[in-house]
């Protein structure tokens, strides 16, 4: 201001002295207009200072500081014993921004030696690339590293990471995979995504000439690593069971199949293996069918499987004694118009020998005697028409109807498991009923810490008399021989259901076996599906048992179960002479 | 009055010196921090690699492979096993 003052101080001294004086008005005027324009640069110089500061403030620091990404890794996915099933490591991307990037003809045979491409190839892609492209996605560390080296204008790299399955194929189902950013699209991946995913931190530093960080600037907010997470999976159990369950379903031709090993005691799911089944490390091209944790999201009619349970409800209301007689001649049996069958007549059977020769007439006169409420409780409490909780997305609950909807055909059918569907898991699960002494495990795919409370269903005498007629089932003069495993009791059920297509049963039939082992003292539940078995068997006793003795002997072997009975305790009935047994 | 004059300048020169001194130093040590904490990273990036890689040699499926195919082990049959009970003194 005072300038202005002088200034107009001179103007007027000069306008006094000279001949001609200028108009008092321009002065004036003029004098006005320049104290005009420097208000207005003050003014300006104001707003950015205080209010518009946000743009220079950037700008500025842009020059001399910069916001570094601190990266935090995806937790590990470890089995039972802290092997790794999944694992991220550090990537690059290599990109290019194709209008701008300026190479020599040897820098380009070079990176093109490097990205495993000709220079042909590689210059074509760039030439008809848009704004932005991926030379390519995922390539190790060290190979991004001699990338930057050639030091190419407009060629950079970002970092990334890439999710690892050393399992491969057999544990695909369960795990899951991640997707875009490493983060979880499937499986455990997607249901855990919370406790595995990082958190990235970061920190802002001031950079020097060369862009190298010189200071801390702020302070830094930590990264947060993912967390490891602990399956109940034994990844040699799983092995085994894929192995066979493969072998299964490709001896047998087979759609597809299921084999879930459960832990009597504490209700871990030990193995979980599907067929058909992907890579999950080359993934590009597998179809979404075979993606399906079958096991867990489909569901079937369980078929004969499903017999103990009828029986058990009889058993624990005192309905029926293991010795009761019931009479099943002439193996037909009508009730409302439609007609139950059995593969073959019995005439006059024992509770138990109903169970141990699979007799669906049996079965269904013990459900009859049964009010449908005892029945339907039975078979709730056991789990069914319940998702089984295990941890795992998308699970599926199985169709158990009230009982007050049950006519009687209905119930007649549904004690040997048509009418109501189930999944693999939940069978295996509900057999742990028969396993301890009437205990329902909670079946689960995380490791547990500590013992696990199961939830009574029936008596223990209920159980110990099911596990003794289960035992039956499998010896000599039942309906699965073929399941007996040198040196161990075992007890389980066949199962062989027609399939539902539509609005009938077709002639496909869906072949299973559930069993557990050793029979004194049970440690493991093991489940055996086969959808569609057609190279000419498909009774359960015939397909699934055989697996189930192989994988059963195997893991109780690799578990270290002490024995409960001498090796050569298996005996088979002469060819032919095998009882079989249908639905 | 001079003399004190000179004194407090001579120490003022002094303390400029040493927080230039200082100054270098502690970028020298950040440096060199920031040095320690790439080599950390690229640890971290090798002990997860490494770990891969143990974890896919030791998966059973290869285990096996090598077992029947190299070695040529098989499992024996259910004639060659004996069980010694727990407990036996053998």
């Amino acid at each position: 201001m005072r300038l202005a003052a002088t200034g107009a101080n001179g103007t007027r001294a000069r306008a006094a002295a000279s001949p001609s004086p200028l108009p008092r008005a321009r002065a004036a005027l003029l004098f006005a207009s320049i104290v005009l324009l420097f208000a207005g640069l003050i003014g300006r110089s104001l707003y950015l200072q205080w209010i518009d500061n946000e743009f220079l403030q950037e700008q500025g620091s842009s020059r001399y500081s910069r916001e570094i990404e601190l990266p935090a890794h995806r937790g590990r996915i470890v089995d039972r014993y802290g092997e790794a099933l999944a694992i991220s490591t550090p990537v690059k991307s290599i990109w290019a921004f194709p209008a701008k990037v300026e190479a020599t003809p040897e820098q380009l045979a070079a990176l093109a030696r490097l990205l495993e491409t000709s220079p042909q190839a590689l210059a074509k892609r760039l030439a008809d690339a848009g704004d932005f492209i991926f030379l390519a996605r995922q390539v190790p560390p060290e190979v991004a590293d001699r990338i930057a080296r050639l030091a190419i204008k407009g060629v950079n790299d970002q970092n990334e990471y890439r999710r690892f399955y050393p399992a491969g194929e057999t544990m695909s189902h369960v795990l899951g995979f991640t997707g875009d950013r490493d983060a979880g699209q499937e499986g455990i991946e997607l249901a855990q995504q919370e406790w595995l995913g990082g958190k990235p931190g970061s920190r802002r530093v001031i950079i020097n000439r060369r862009g190298d960080a010189v200071e801390d600037v702020a302070a830094i907010r930590a990264p947060q690593a993912g967390r490891d997470l602990a399956l109940a999976i034994d990844t040699r159990l799983q092995y085994l069971a894929f192995r066979e369950l493969k072998a299964a379903v490709e001896a047998n031709k087979a759609k597809a199949g299921g084999l879930v090993i459960l832990d009597a005691e504490s209700g871990e799911i030990l193995a979980l293996a599907n067929w058909p089944t992907y890579n999950p490390n080359a993934r590009n091209k597998v179809a979404r069918e075979k993606m399906r944790n079958r096991a867990l999201t489909d569901v079937f009619e369980p078929g004969s499987t499903m017999k103990p349970f009828a029986i058990a409800a009889a058993l624990d209301v005192g309905k029926v004694r293991p010795d009761t007689i019931v009479q099943t001649a002439p193996g037909t049996m009508t009730i409302g118009g439609r007609t139950i069958h059995d593969a073959h007549a019995n005439g006059a059977l024992t509770v138990e020998q109903v169970i141990q020769k699979s007799s669906n007439v049996g079965a269904a006169k013990i459900a009859l005697s049964l009010p449908s409420e005892t029945m339907w409780k039975m078979l709730a409490e056991s789990g069914f028409g319940t998702p089984p909780k295990t941890g795992f997305p998308g699970e599926v609950a199985g169709r158990l109807r009230p009982a007050k909807t049950w006519k009687p055909i209905e119930q007649a059918t549904m004690a040997y498991g048509h009418g109501l569907s189930v999944n693999l898991v939940q069978l295996a699960r509900a057999y742990t009923v028969f396993a301890t002494d009437g205990e329902l495990k909670p079946a689960t795919l995380f490791k547990a810490g500590a013992p696990v409370a199961g939830r009574p269903v029936v008596k223990p005498e209920t159980a110990r008399a099911v596990r003794r007629m289960l035992e039956m089932a499998v010896q000599a003069g039942g309906t699965a021989p073929r399941a007996q495993v040198p040196g161990y009791r075992v007890g389980g059920k066949t199962g062989t259901a027609h399939k539902l297509e539509g609005r009938g049963y077709t002639n496909k039939y869906v072949s299973s076996f559930v069993g557990f082992a050793p029979v004194s003292q049970p440690r493991l539940v093991v489940a055996v599906m086969l959808d569609e078995p057609s190279a000419g068997q498909h009774y359960g006793g015939t397909v699934a048992a055989p697996v189930f003795s192989t994988v059963m002997g195997g893991a109780l072997r690799m578990l270290g179960v002490p024995t409960d009975a001498p090796v050569g305790n298996v005996i088979l009935p002469p060819p032919g002479a095998e009882i079989r047994e249908e639905t | 009055m001079v003399r004190l004059n000179l004194l407090l300048l001579a120490v003022l020169v002094g303390c400029a010196l040493s927080l230039v001194t200082s100054r270098h130093q502690a970028r020298k040590l950040f440096v060199e921090l920031e040095r320690e904490r790439a080599a950390t990273r690229g640890y971290e990036t090798e002990y997860g690699q490494l770990q891969l890689e143990q974890s896919t040699w030791a998966m059973p499926a290869r285990t096996e492979k090598i077992a029947r195919e190299q070695l040529k082990m098989q499992m024996p049959g259910p004639g060659r096993v004996e069980i010694v009970p727990a407990g036996s003194p053998r």
